[in-house]
């Protein structure tokens, strides 16, 4: 088994905001963040897949398509977009770096035939980042 | 869906590698240079990993405010800008960054109640890094 992660970065805006919670609630749990203007990350992504290497190409998976689905499922959807109001996921759910990473799995998982998605992590910050392993 | 959420801080601190088991000599060859008598510092950088399931109100494993005050109250204010070997966690074990991730695992694990711990990694310079995540994967 081999493993292999593929980077791509994208910026975004972005705010929180519960509707069931009153508005102190929502200052109080999501502080700064949820200023209704949203404000912006530039966000990075970090895709790693597992699976056998192909004895005649030598791969695990042909980088080209793993690039393609990035592409088309994440970095159109959501690179320069503000999440709250432009991303159908994030209409009833709060764009935390925990639901990204979340929705990226989503996204990328059934796309995925020929390797296995083993993590997606998702930095907000340098500093900040969470990591989904498709776990119930 | 599960996840794991990672923030990583930072801390700078001065140490001095010496056990009071071996020798002058034997603290020279294992130490080195770490052994010397003045002591000598670095700038850390400490990465906590919590994990749980994502709460559908809030979006998350637990709330960033509540993980940072807490290693700000008890992990930041206990060892930023301090002489390792005088504070009480290193009374009898020699401050290196081993024992400086476990004494920091102990302490999340015991008092932060929002998520799991999964693991606590610091790097003690760029080229050098230390994990632990305790003795059993589900202690």
């Amino acid at each position: 088994m081999v493993y292999l992660t593929r980077k791509a970065e994208f910026s975004a805006s972005h705010y929180y905001h519960n509707p069931e919670f009153t508005p102190e609630e929502n200052h109080r749990v999501f502080g700064k963040c949820n200023n209704p203007n949203g404000h912006g990350h530039n966000y990075t992504l970090e895709v790693t897949v597992k699976g056998e290497v192909d004895p005649k190409s030598g791969f695990v998976v042909d980088l080209k398509q793993l690039k393609e689905i990035l592409n088309r499922e994440v970095l159109d959807a959501m690179d320069h977009r503000f999440l709250n109001k432009e991303v159908p996921e994030f209409f009833t759910r709060i764009p935390t770096t925990e639901n990204l990473a979340i929705v990226i799995w989503q996204r990328l998982e059934p796309k995925l035939t020929k390797a296995t998605l083993h993590r997606v992590r998702v930095y907000e910050t340098p500093d900040l980042f969470a990591d989904v392993y498709g776990e119930a | 869906m599960r996840a794991h959420l990672t923030r990583r801080y930072r801390l700078s601190a001065s140490h001095r590698l010496h056990s009071d088991e071996m020798t002058a000599e034997e603290n020279a060859v294992t130490y080195g240079k770490c052994n010397n008598p003045h002591g000598h510092g670095h700038n850390y950088t400490l990465e906590i990993t919590v994990s749980g399931p994502v709460a559908e109100n809030t979006g998350m494993v637990c709330n960033l405010m509540d993980l940072d005050g807490f290693v700000e109250r008890e992990i930041l204010e206990r060892f930023d800008h301090q002489n390792l070997n005088l504070v009480p966690e290193f009374a009898g074990a020699v401050p290196t960054t081993e024992n400086l991730c476990i004494a920091t695992y102990k302490i999340v694990r015991r008092g932060f109640s929002f998520a799991h711990l999964e693991k606590v990694r610091i790097e003690e310079t760029m080229m050098n890094s230390f994990e632990y995540a305790g003795e059993e994967k589900n202690s």
